[in-house]
């Protein structure tokens, strides 16, 4: 009797073992978001109660954090076909064309485009192009849409005004070529205080500044003919390029240690005034007004290096949200994101989290610190805006020589000279 | 009558190891295979198609990835600091606290206590420790006249990886000692006994008695502390993101690095496989040696 019932046991547990893992059954009407926003959270939530109430269709948002963490959730759920309706991808242009390639985003064009790009027509043209693919893409996607910017950020310097003003230098018009630059940051260092300081170790942040100078020196053309491989990186404007950061290391602008800290140490190394010029996203007004909400700071775009071409703005790629080509609830989706992305709901976002709206309508509402940031959005540039990509190996060894140059181990030729060898072997394989 | 009892029983006996063979296929040996497999191809990670490629990814990760075998060599350097200082500390703490000094408990509870945090909250922790503008050390060094040695001790190609070294220390020392202490504590004290009666000083005794029986831990400790450091990543991504330049990745950030910077799940797989044999071949040669030694 006890033996028959141990093995009854052991069948019950196998049983549950065998079938407990079975697909969770769920409520069929229910739209469901993926996200990793942490500080929006709460704000997505209060927008999903407002609009039960006006339509009656459940929006439940489903945080997962941090963001290494939810990024392989979605690759994860992409493998085994379980995504949600709606979710973020998070990475380079290359992961979404990946996801798109292999049927789990809807194209939005015809949304977008429908009743005379109504839809399309609310957002500022870079929140539209970092989700689109062009003809001619080298991802072979098929054109068109697929993603909804819900907000947009923009990478600037941010300076402390108190330090500029206790440095002699006019808090109210801060350096706006490469020349006046170099002098504030001597005239910061001859007052004691430090100069720039990055999270310079998430090496990405040196990719967006060596970028906006690539685009003001090089211009375009030969920027993306070096992409291409047409130009090799060894070429002189190159090697002009790497050497401001030599330039700006040799006249002591960076902060002591910055180009190992992630960014949280620089944001609170700037938020505690321990330096005086800060290169962050727009993120960070909400990050400053919780570390110091005292300090005084203004943002100024990335001073001019060659005034005969234009100063581009790293910007543009903020949070986008992709509909699941196999969602059920398609249509109902469509009609929540387009009332997500209105404009008395992207107002309240910006109220609450303090991100740039996407919706060009609404940064009207944007005001203080964040309005500077979004007042060169027609001069954003970013990889994910263009249909031209660098192989990541040759980003990682641009951005680790960058490191190198600043620290005095190497210099701008053989940085560029190991970029170079890379990026051959790179086109030699593919 | 019999038989049929004796194939219940063996029946029974199956489907109680039944759901720990499931579990061991599903989530030990089925990743494996799935790592060999992958490590044959070329696969973002998310697209359905592969791409065949033999052993292209190891021969690439073999004879032409400098910089992998420069993070190897940089968790070696790591390792090889563990190896003697920190399990040179904790075996000097063990031996105290196994003197039964006073507060001998306490400091047990104390030197445990850096293993059990987080490495990210340790990281973080460190690196204001180690700022160089406004950190702790740093300011220690000038208020005992010694300012001329500050430095920002994690962006210096000079003394990032030591540094990166000396957290991983104090964080790691911990294990070792606790091991060490129920190793000193297993060894009866009638062997010491009978050998200060024989006249043999504390040397002697700690050379003669105490090392020997202590061999089999002395490799246990060091098998953990070889596989435990040669896997370091989370401080190194707290502290120094593999920077700078190159001076600090190691061979898990490398990995993650290809595996999610750049999307090569397949060199990736195959980084994991040459670092896995490298583990294996250490570990057995430790066991070899160990083995060896006992004999």
């Amino acid at each position: 009797m006890k033996k028959n019932f141990f093995n009854i046991f052991v069948l019950f547990c196998f049983l549950c073992i065998c079938f407990g893992c079975n697909e969770n059954k769920t409520n069929t009407n229910k739209i469901v978001i993926w996200h990793w926003m942490t500080d929006r959270d709460d704000a997505f939530i209060e927008l999903a109660n407002k609009y039960k109430n006006l339509t009656g269709v459940d929006v439940s948002f489903e945080l997962y954090a941090p963001s290494e963490a939810y990024s392989s959730k979605v690759k994860a759920a992409a493998q085994t076909n379980t995504l949600p309706d709606v979710f973020s991808i998070l990475g380079a242009k290359r992961d979404l064309a990946s996801f798109i390639n292999a049927g789990h985003v809807a194209n939005l064009t015809s949304y977008m485009e429908e009743n005379n790009n109504e839809w399309k027509d609310q957002f500022i043209p870079t929140s539209i192009e970092i989700n689109e693919f062009k003809e001619g893409n080298p991802f072979d996607v098929e054109p068109g849409i697929y993603g909804v910017s819900i907000d947009f950020s923009s990478i600037q310097f941010l300076y402390n005004k108190t330090m500029f003003r206790n440095a002699g230098l006019d808090p109210e018009n801060p350096p706006r070529t490469w020349n006046e630059f170099i002098d504030a940051n001597k005239k910061l260092r001859a007052k004691g205080y430090q100069g720039i300081v990055g999270g310079f170790g998430e090496i990405w942040f040196l990719d967006c500044l060596t970028t906006i100078y690539a685009y003001n020196i090089l211009g375009e053309e030969k920027f993306i003919s070096t992409v291409k491989g047409e130009t090799p990186y060894t070429d002189p404007d190159w090697v002009k390029v790497l050497s401001l950061f030599e330039e700006l290391s040799k006249n002591n602008c960076f902060a002591t240690g910055t180009i190992s800290m992630i960014n949280k140490t620089s944001e609170q190394t700037f938020a505690n005034e321990k330096a005086a010029i800060n290169y962050n996203g727009s993120w960070a007004v909400n990050v400053y007004s919780g570390m110091n909400p005292t300090l005084e700071y203004g943002v100024m775009a990335p001073p001019v290096y060659n005034s005969k071409r234009p100063m581009y703005v790293w910007g543009g790629n903020g949070s986008s949200f992709m509909v699941n080509e196999k969602s059920k609830h398609k249509e109902e989706v469509i009609k929540f994101l387009k009332w997500f992305t209105a404009v008395e709901q992207q107002n309240f976002l910006t109220d609450v989290t303090k991100n740039i709206p996407s919706n060009k309508n609404s940064l009207e509402y944007v005001d203080g610190v964040l309005k500077d940031f979004a007042k060169t959005s027609d001069n954003f540039i970013t990889s994910w805006k263009y249909n031209i990509f660098e192989y990541p190996s040759v980003l990682e060894v641009l951005d680790k020589g960058i490191q190198s140059i600043i620290i005095g181990e190497k210099t701008p030729i053989s940085v560029l000279q190991e970029v170079e060898q890379v990026k051959q072997k790179e086109m030699e394989n593919f | 009558m019999k038989k049929s009892i004796k194939y219940k029983d063996i029946f029974s006996s199956y489907l109680f190891v039944l759901p720990a063979i499931i579990l061991f296929l599903v989530f030990s040996l089925y990743p494996i295979f799935k790592v060999v497999e992958l490590s044959f191809f070329e696969w973002d990670g998310i697209s359905k198609f592969t791409k065949f490629v033999g052993f292209k990814n190891f021969i690439d990760v073999l004879f032409s990835n400098k910089i992998w075998w420069k993070s190897v060599l940089n968790a070696f350097y790591i390792t090889l600091i563990a190896l003697t200082i920190q399990n040179g500390v904790a075996l000097f703490l063990a031996f105290c606290c196994d003197k039964d000094i006073r507060g001998a408990k306490a400091y047990r509870v104390i030197f445990y206590l850096p293993p059990v945090l987080s490495g990210i909250v340790v990281g973080l922790i460190w690196n204001w420790i180690y700022d160089g503008s406004y950190g702790f050390l740093n300011h220690m060094l000038t208020v005992l006249g010694l300012g001329q040695y500050s430095r920002a001790w994690l962006a210096d190609p000079k003394t990032a990886l030591m540094a990166v070294a000396l957290i991983h220390i104090w964080k790691g020392f911990g294990w070792g000692f606790i091991i060490l202490l129920a190793g000193l504590q297993g060894i009866s004290r009638d062997y010491y006994e009978s050998a200060k009666i024989d006249g043999a000083s504390s040397f002697q005794i700690f050379k003669n008695i105490t090392i020997p029986l202590m061999i089999p831990i002395f490799f246990l400790v060091s098998i953990l502390t070889i596989l435990g450091t040669m896997q370091i990543y989370d401080l190194i991504i707290s502290t120094t993101q593999g920077g700078p330049g190159y001076h600090t990745e190691v061979p898990i950030t490398r990995i993650l690095t290809t595996m999610t910077g750049t999307s090569r799940f397949g060199y990736a797989c195959a980084m994991s496989l040459v670092f896995g044999a490298i583990l294996l071949i250490l570990s057995i040669f430790q066991l070899k040696v160990s083995k060896k030694i006992e004999r």
